[in-house]
């Protein structure tokens, strides 16, 4: 086994400082040395996208991603996102459109969504059905997913019109 | 301000607001949505220790030695057991049900002892201190195996030459069933068309993205088990522990707080299960664990491999005479214990015809022992089958008679003013409205324009298909389902509705929460039946010690059992709410309502006091009432349906595909879907229950199929290599309703969890079908890859 390593993470803006194995993915960094048990491992191996993260804003697998590799680095899950209001929009037109079941994988389906609307605001259907298509999801047949994301795009692109007007 | 709201409002204008049949949003969903869920992974525990099983890599397999000593050696390495140490605490079991008269399944042990008989079986634990230390010394055991003759193909498991895996038994038969109407021969005889065909169904798996996940911690000094589990069956579980380890049930208590998806996968007890509470137990302290991705695909339940043979008759008119079946399905080398591993055949042969009204029918069925993984009770359990036997075989009658399929369904299928009624099979049917789903569906996907776009675009080479399908689903099970079978399964369903001291109701169901939004739909009912805003009740599920004795989910049965239950409790509740404001107001109990967490005067429609002022009185002020008057806000009903053996629901689908002849890739370009229900408590979660039925039913028929080479070993076992539906293949669905309400319960609901998946299959192949008649070539192995499409079109030979 290869000796441990010391990283300085910063994970929702706080700093940790942990030895951990070089092998140690990122996803059991986080829920098993921090407790941020919002990133789930579905997979663990890069197929399913339940495990998402943002490291310094861009989204990676946290099963495919070892934890020394964010040394240094701004990792953001889904408690310090949801906490910092960024994407309540996004949620909340989850919640009004039951565009989740069992919740295991909207962590990353949130992430995934909100990286597409970032890039692509007029996102049509298909190109979000496109999109999305990185995160598996068992229960909903994904009908109500790509109608919150149709929300919420709707509704961020109304805010920012009205904020060019004034 | 509180009094000048309230003086607008009157007592019938308060009572007329009803959450029962709105489309409510999940209240306690936002909490997912924010990462807080707890599901069973997220649970750690002082003490807690990990434990790995070593699987079998052979699928038939003697087991010669095992090494164990370099990884005993290994850091943070605390035990390693075999099977015979775990036989010493875990009795083996047997997955047999008395009703399936003659069903045999040789006992089964928590961790394999000798032998291992599929690629997969547990036949070690290795416990550490954490997870990646144990996978570590898994590496370091080394196994010495003599590899024994393996039974992969069940086409062949019955031959005589084929070796019997059980040594007992005389051949690898589970079980056997025939039902037989009496008349078929002649009605085959005098029928004017008669047309024959097989279909293949490819085994799949039902790939919960959380995997299966299990924590046991026994305290050995007082002799108490928890288990916090994720599972859609606690008290089931609570039973099969206590039993299993000679606890008495009332120390063995199961936790299931958030489950990452179910779908039947979760509701079986497996030996994993066992094998983790027996070495909490031998090692004196919590165990978890969590089955990987990998190790998930040949653990967990497989379902639906099947090849049936089937034959229709019909008279000129169209009229169908006669289905005749013969289904051969194969189980692994055990029947799943409680449920058994038959139930999935035997739903095959009960409901294969199932909408229509023929009178003759025969069935045949034939379940055998292979060295698979078991299979066992998933998501539709049988109807999808039995489904796309029946909607397959129809449409090819229709194509070979030239009747529309729309036509040749609205003439053979039960009138909806025609129950109760049984059919061919002997099923009992209360109450179906396929009539009406047939014409609700014909004008949702307006089709004869369809019809129209799909012989125009024929013309220019673009080849397009519509599929229709008819389905019946069982739901709310008697007891006709387990218990007459000895299985210790819950028929009845319990709710304990309480006010508490602040005027808010809180209800306890033992039907858990598996994202359906089962706790949704109760609160719904407790607020309307109790008489009190959504936003005052909440709702406790997934505790044994908490909520009353239930079966938890499966058979569609949470909204129509457990949903009466909470119905039965609340009324019991309000009407006691009713009587201590009567005695406390000093008033008859019937000049007076409850509505919106307030008791008021019918007569001159105005407020007299709200639940608040109710429940300080009964828990702090019971001096200001009457001596011989104790309030009661806590009330416990139970409810099982025995007017029918299964309360059946009806639905329609259909499918729009195109199909691109050169690359045989199937583009599905809509999906409609009309089902009935019965009362629809909130439309928005019964259609997401079929938009995401009618998908899983989807990947059974497009994608997913467990691959097994003649060995017997699994080549896709990763979610990589076995592909599920992803939202890009996946059409939007239209969902519409027709509401018959059962009139074996007050609350009039049936389930809705599983016709999707039961219909959708059968209406892509009949789509896909559609499209390729141009070149008479038809699919009838699920799943339709491109390779069978392109090899039905007769474009690949090798």
């Amino acid at each position: 086994m290869t000796d441990k390593v010391l990283t300085r993470i910063a994970v929702n803006g706080v700093v940790y400082e942990r030895w951990i194995e070089p092998r140690q993915h990122l996803v059991d960094y986080l829920r098993d040395e921090l407790g941020f048990k919002g990133t789930r491992a579905g997979c663990e191996h890069g197929v399913c996208g339940a495990c998402a993260v943002r490291i310094n804003g861009e989204t990676v697998r946290g099963c495919l991603t070892l934890a020394v590799q964010a040394d240094g680095a701004a990792v953001e899950t889904i408690e310090g996102i949801s906490d910092s209001g960024a994407i309540s929009d996004l949620q909340h037109a989850f919640l009004q459109h039951n565009a989740l079941q069992c919740g295991f994988c909207t962590a990353g389906m949130l992430l995934s969504a909100d990286d597409l609307l970032k890039a692509e605001p007029g996102a049509n259907r298909e190109q979000i059905r496109a999109h999305m298509s990185g995160n598996y999801c068992r229960c909903s047949g994904y009908h109500a997913i790509v109608d919150a994301i149709e929300t919420t795009r709707d509704s961020r692109r109304l805010a920012a019109r009205s904020g060019e007007s004034t | 301000m509180n009094d000048l709201v309230e003086l607008h409002v009157s007592a019938d204008a308060a009572a007329s607001l009803r959450h029962v049949g709105q489309s409510i949003a999940r209240p306690t969903a936002k909490r997912l949505t924010e990462g807080r869920g707890v599901y069973m992974d997220d649970i750690e525990l002082p003490r807690m220790a990990h434990a790995v099983y070593l699987r079998s890599p052979h699928a038939h397999a003697r087991i010669v030695s095992i090494e164990t000593a370099a990884a005993l050696s290994m850091p943070g390495v605390i035990a390693i057991v075999d099977g015979a140490q775990m036989a010493q605490v875990c009795a083996p079991f047997v997955g047999t049900l008395l009703h399936m008269v003659g069903m045999r399944s040789p006992p089964q042990h928590a961790i394999a002892i000798n032998r291992a008989c599929w690629q997969g079986e547990a036949i070690l634990a290795v416990v550490a201190e954490s997870r990646a230390m144990a996978e570590d010394a898994v590496e370091a055991v080394t196994v010495v195996w003599e590899q024994l003759a393996v039974v992969a193909n069940m086409e062949t498991a019955l031959a005589p030459e084929t070796p019997v895996i059980h040594p007992e038994f005389d051949s690898n038969l589970c079980f056997h069933r025939e039902l037989d109407t009496g008349g078929v021969d002649a009605a085959f005889a005098a029928a004017d068309t008669v047309v024959e065909e097989t279909y293949f169904f490819g085994r799949h798996t039902g790939v919960t993205v959380e995997p299966r996940s299990v924590l046991a911690d026994f305290n050995p000094a007082e002799r108490r088990l928890t288990v916090h589990h994720s599972t859609q069956a606690p008290h089931m579980m609570a039973d099969l522990y206590s039993r299993q380890f000679g606890l008495p049930e009332a120390d063995v208590r199961v936790i299931c707080r958030d489950v990452g998806g179910s779908f039947g996968i979760k509701v079986h007890a497996y030996p994993d299960d066992f094998a983790t509470v027996g070495l909490s137990i031998l090692l004196k302290r919590p165990v978890k664990f969590v089955a990987d991705r990998l190790e998930s695909f040949v653990t967990d339940i497989h379902a639906r491999e099947h090849r049936i043979k089937a034959r229709l008759a019909l008279a000129r008119d169209g009229r169908i005479l006669a289905f005749d079946i013969d289904d051969l399905t194969g189980i692994g080398p055990y029947s799943m214990f409680p449920r058994t591993s038959v139930v999935e055949g035997n739903q095959v042969v009960n409901l294969t015809g199932g909408p229509y009204k023929h009178t003759e029918y025969r069935a045949k069925l034939d379940v055998v022992f292979q060295n698979k993984v078991p299979t066992c009770q998933y998501r539709g359990v049988g109807h999808p089958i039995a489904c796309a036997v029946t909607e397959g075989i129809i449409d090819l009658a229709a194509s070979r008679m030239d009747i529309d399929p729309l036509e040749l369904r609205r003439r053979n299928v039960m009138e909806d003013d025609s129950y109760p009624r049984k059919g061919a099979a002997g099923i009992l049917l209360e109450r179906l409205s396929h009539q009406q789903c047939l014409d609700k569906l014909e004008a949702m996907m307006d089709y004869s324009a369809l019809r129209s776009e799909q012989a125009e675009l024929r013309k220019k080479g673009i080849y397009r298909g519509i599929g229709f399908s008819v389905l019946i689903e069982l739901t709310n099970p008697s007891a006709a389902f387990y218990g007459i079978g000895g299985a210790r399964i819950s028929a009845q369903e319990g709710a304990t509705v309480r006010l508490d001291a602040t005027g808010m109701v809180h209800c306890a169901v033992g039907v858990g929460e598996q994202g359906q939004g089962n706790e949704t739909i109760f609160a719904q009912i407790a607020a309307d039946e109790v008489g009190l805003p959504l936003a005052s009740v909440r709702i406790v599920t997934g505790d044994t010690a908490a909520t009353p004795y239930g079966g938890g989910t499966w058979a569609s049965r949470g909204a129509g059992i457990g949903g009466e239950a909470v119905l039965l409790a609340s009324r019991e509740l309000r009407a006691n709410i009713l009587a201590l404001a009567a005695v406390h107001l000093k008033r008859d109990a019937g000049e007076l309502m409850v509505a919106d967490g307030k008791v008021w005067d019918r007569a001159t429609q105005g407020p007299l006091i709200d639940f608040a002022e109710l429940a300080r009185i009964a828990c702090f002020r019971p001096d200001l009432l009457p001596r011989d008057f104790q309030p009661e806000l806590v009330v416990t009903r139970h409810y099982s349906q025995r007017d029918f053996p299964f309360v059946f629901t009806n639905g329609t689908q259909a499918s729009y595909v195109e199909v691109d002849t050169e690359t045989g890739f199937v583009k599905l370009l809509r999906h409609w879907a009309v089902e009935d229900c019965g009362r629809v408590i909130n439309p928005m979660l019964v259609n997401e229950q079929i938009r995401g039925a009618v998908v899983q039913g989807i990947g059974g028929a497009m994608f997913e199929e467990c691959l097994y080479d003649e060995n017997g070993l699994l080549r896709n076992g990763s979610m990589a290599d076995y592909l599920v539906p992803m939202s890009s293949e996946m059409p939007d669905i239209e969902v519409a309703h027709v509401e018959t309400f059962t009139r074996t319960s007050e609350l009039g609901a049936k389930g809705a969890g599983e016709a999707g998946t039961a219909g959708a299959p059968a209406a892509v192949m009949n789509a896909i079908n559609d499209a390729l008649a141009p070149f008479v070539a038809r699919v009838t192995s699920q799943p339709f890859t491109p390779e069978k499409i392109l090899r039905a079109l007769d474009k690949i030979h090798v």
